[in-house]
């Protein structure tokens, strides 16, 4: 079995990496105070997955009412998750908020004096640590196979978002929906992630022409049983993509009434819907 | 897995934390054809074909399988204690029994950092040095050389795969009809799905899986390297002896004295045995005989068909119809013809009748022994594949901080390169642009990037002390030693066929 390791790639960054978790650290401040950040970061890191490993069947189950999670991780998941079953009526386990909730998990280590800002991107998912005056600029990239920087948003102190989170079928994760990325802005990582799945299940639209297939048919152990998940998406009339960012858009701003998120961006093959309290712009 | 985006973490140099008590528990009960992985607490359980939940293990035929280890090749005969072995100290056994490849080995960017491995080793007590990494190659094709005498499509026509533009037909050699396909224009030039399908064209002609071609106005083919080219449906057996001229001039003493006349039909060049000069200097009588087509030189007629998949890479099933008549001044009633294609795989044998019509008649053994020599001495029909590319950019800042020093220090024949091991042919010129047959390769040595571009193995071997003053890395050398108890590798068999790329090249200046 290998353990958790880690490697500090040449520009100062961290990569902390245990199993399925790969971690990319970096952070700003007084430099003292950072490599504590850092160390106390990985002195936490090892016992992450096997917390979770222990209540690994309980986080693969539906969020119901019933559900008991103790580990700490576990519990900001399903914290993160529960909305969206009882106030949707969706199907969601707790998995859909692990790699924010992993990264929520970690980034407390950074909140000592001395450390200006902090990240930890998880895949994607990313938790922030900002102090007063502070701010982070996080480029965006909706086509993975041709990955171009095509948007940005700027994260500042005072704004209330210390998770930003993206989702789509192109991603190591499944998607039931046709979004090429769905990114949220929310009030931590698990927030963000579990509302980023949900958002982009819900970017779809009927066409025989977009190929899906059982979870369970792609990947063994998936959470998503049979469910059919998004395998491919050829170009598809504009009508079509409208009708799908307009589904989507629809939940997104139920999530942001509700208070879920604070943001989100959606693309769907180009087209993209903005709904935010923040700015998200497009880089020209 | 062949896709290896974001390969460099790679090439990282990793340090593991204190070991924490696993949790979970393996499972009792586990179907058959699913293998435990247990190198993270997840445990997954993986079915054949299928990836872990890290996407770096998968079930590869039965085996836990790590999806992007780097290949380390050992040479037969030679003891390696196993990399995790209790035994394993570190020290070296015997003489550099271990080259590192790039397979999986990742890459470096941005381009002036270290290789992902500069690995010394000795050979016959001298130190030399391997630097290895992956190339990611926007400016790089692969020509294809396809041994059949039937018609492919002209010239320049365009190659298509997956209904994108993917190369075109370029020239024919004797024999052997060439396609280039990839490169830069087709990746980056055309239209995103061009540039899409045509990298996973070129993985796949790189990594030898059959790939299914149409060219425009042409046949529909499936390539494999290694493999008999499949035409229109039909698979390739053998390659032509020769053109129609040369199997008249390898054959004609053979045939002297059993038939009276041959006819080697062929697309490009029809041989007529009593007008050519081989028949001439047996002394051998005109037979009369008028082939359609344009005479070229005695006993050589261009153009007796259509380029086709009938008799010799012409478009004829009855090989009659290239015959116009016969000259009824010269023919005689009993005259004996034989017609045969240039690989022997058409023939039929002819007797004139009192009207000098060729009437088919049983072929005397004799005559069938000749026609079964020019099947003899055609060899089997292949598909090839040479990798081209250009090594001469950025990628040499990996090696060295002055990268012209290495481009020199390759033409002096002082460093080898190879790619995954594989011998390759560095051209004349500037630049390293190398060409390899990928059939010498590992298994599944190409990937890609979604730039889209090509990702490939790549080494450059040469002793230590002309690393050193070519302004290589020299602080980053690692032991292969140390390469090879690293937990990502995979240890596989040289290929005795390829040379030992730590062993000094003939003629080095």
């Amino acid at each position: 079995m290998n353990g958790a390791v880690r490697a500090r790639l040449s520009d100062g960054r961290w990569h902390f990496q245990h199993g399925p978790i790969d971690l990319v650290i970096g952070a700003d401040g007084d430099s003292a105070a950072v490599a504590a950040s850092v160390e106390a970061c990985w002195q936490a890191f090892p016992d992450v997955l096997p917390l979770l490993v222990r209540e690994l069947a309980q986080l693969r189950s539906p969020c119901t009412p019933a559900l008991r999670l103790s580990g700490p991780v576990a519990r900001e998941m399903l914290r993160a998750c529960r909305p969206f079953a009882q106030d949707f009526g969706l199907f969601v386990t707790p998995m859909a908020a692990v790699a924010g909730a992993v990264a929520d998990h970690l980034i407390s280590h950074f909140a000592r004096p001395g450390v200006t800002r902090a990240y930890i991107n998880n895949g994607g998912d990313i938790a922030l640590y900002l102090t007063a005056g502070a701010s982070f600029d996080i480029g965006l990239v909706a086509d993975i196979d041709a990955p171009r920087l095509d948007g940005g948003v700027r994260v500042e102190a005072a704004d209330a978002v210390r998770g930003v989170a993206t989702s789509g079928w192109r991603g190591r994760s499944f998607s039931l929906g046709i979004a090429d990325r769905v990114t949220v802005l929310a009030a931590d990582a698990a927030a963000a992630d579990a509302a980023a799945t949900m958002i982009a299940n819900h970017v779809d639209v009927d066409s025989p022409l977009i190929r899906r297939a059982p979870a369970n048919s792609l990947r063994d152990d998936t959470d998503l049983g049979d469910r059919l998940v998004t395998v491919h998406v050829p170009p598809l009339v504009p009508a079509l993509v409208r009708e799908a960012l307009d589904r989507g858009a629809s939940f997104a701003r139920a999530c942001l009434e509700r208070g879920l998120i604070r943001g989100a961006l959606l693309t769907v093959q180009g087209a993209s819907r903005i709904l935010t309290e923040h700015e998200i712009e497009a880089l020209a | 897995m062949t896709e290896r985006v974001g390969a460099s973490t790679v090439g990282e140099r990793f340090e593991a934390a204190e070991p924490v008590v696993v949790a979970a528990k393996p499972p009792e009960k586990m179907a058959a054809n699913k293998v435990l992985c247990d190198a993270c607490p997840v445990l997954c359980q993986i079915s054949e074909g299928r990836l872990g939940a890290c996407d770096r293990w998968g079930n590869v035929g039965g085996k836990l399988t790590r999806m992007d280890p780097v290949l380390l090749m050992k040479r037969p005969g030679v003891e390696v204690v196993a990399s995790g072995h209790a035994a394993w100290r570190g020290e070296w056994i015997n003489d550099a029994p271990v080259f590192v490849s790039g397979v999986g080995s990742g890459t470096t960017y941005p381009d002036y950092k270290p290789a992902p491995f500069i690995v010394a080793s000795r050979h016959q007590g001298v130190d030399m040095v391997t630097v290895v990494t992956e190339g990611i190659f926007s400016y790089c094709s692969f020509k294809v050389k396809i041994d059949t005498d039937r018609y492919l499509g002209p010239e320049q026509a365009t190659v298509r795969y997956d209904g994108e533009a993917v190369g075109h037909v370029t020239t024919i050699e004797y024999g052997s009809q060439f396609l280039s396909l990839g490169g830069v224009h087709h990746l980056t030039g055309g239209s995103k799905r061009e540039g899409r399908v045509t990298c996973a064209l070129m993985q796949k002609l790189g990594n030898r899986e059959p790939v299914e071609l149409e060219i425009e106005g042409g046949a529909r083919l499936t390539v494999e390297a290694g493999r008999a080219p499949i035409v229109n449906g039909v698979e390739e057996t053998r390659m032509r002896v020769g053109c129609g001229s040369a199997t008249i001039g390898i054959f004609a003493k053979q045939w002297y004295g059993h038939v009276d006349e041959v006819v080697v039909v062929d697309d490009h060049i029809t041989g007529v045995l009593t007008e050519h000069q081989a028949g001439k200097c047996l002394d051998m009588p005109a037979s009369g005989i008028r082939i359609r087509g344009r005479k070229s030189t005695p006993g050589r007629y261009f153009q007796v068909a259509n380029p086709g998949t009938g008799w010799g890479g012409t478009d004829i099933t009855d090989p009659l119809s290239i015959i116009e008549g016969w000259d009824p001044d010269v023919a005689r009633p009993g005259l004996r013809l034989l017609m045969v294609s240039t690989t022997g795989e058409h023939a039929e044998f002819f007797v004139l009748d009192e009207k000098l019509r060729p009437e088919r008649t049983p072929m005397p053994d004799a005559v069938r022994k000749v026609v079964e020599r020019i099947g003899e001495n055609c060899e089997p029909a292949l598909a090839t594949v040479l990798f081209v590319a250009g090594a001469g950019g950025s990628l040499r800042a990996g090696v060295t901080e002055n990268p012209v020093r290495l481009t020199r220090s390759i033409k002096e024949l002082l460093t080898r390169v190879t790619c995954g091991g594989a011998p390759a042919y560095v051209w004349p010129g500037g630049g390293i642009t190398v060409m390899v047959d990928v059939t010498k390769m590992p298994a599944n040595s190409f990937g890609t990037v979604p730039t889209p571009a090509i990702v490939a193995p790549i080494e450059f071997t040469m002793r230590r002390d002309v690393y050193a003053a070519l302004g290589g890395h020299v602080d980053r050398i690692q032991r292969v030693e140390d390469v090879l108890a690293r937990a990502d590798v995979r240890l596989i068999d040289w290929d005795v066929a390829n040379p030992w790329p730590l062993a000094p090249q003939e003629n080095a200046r």
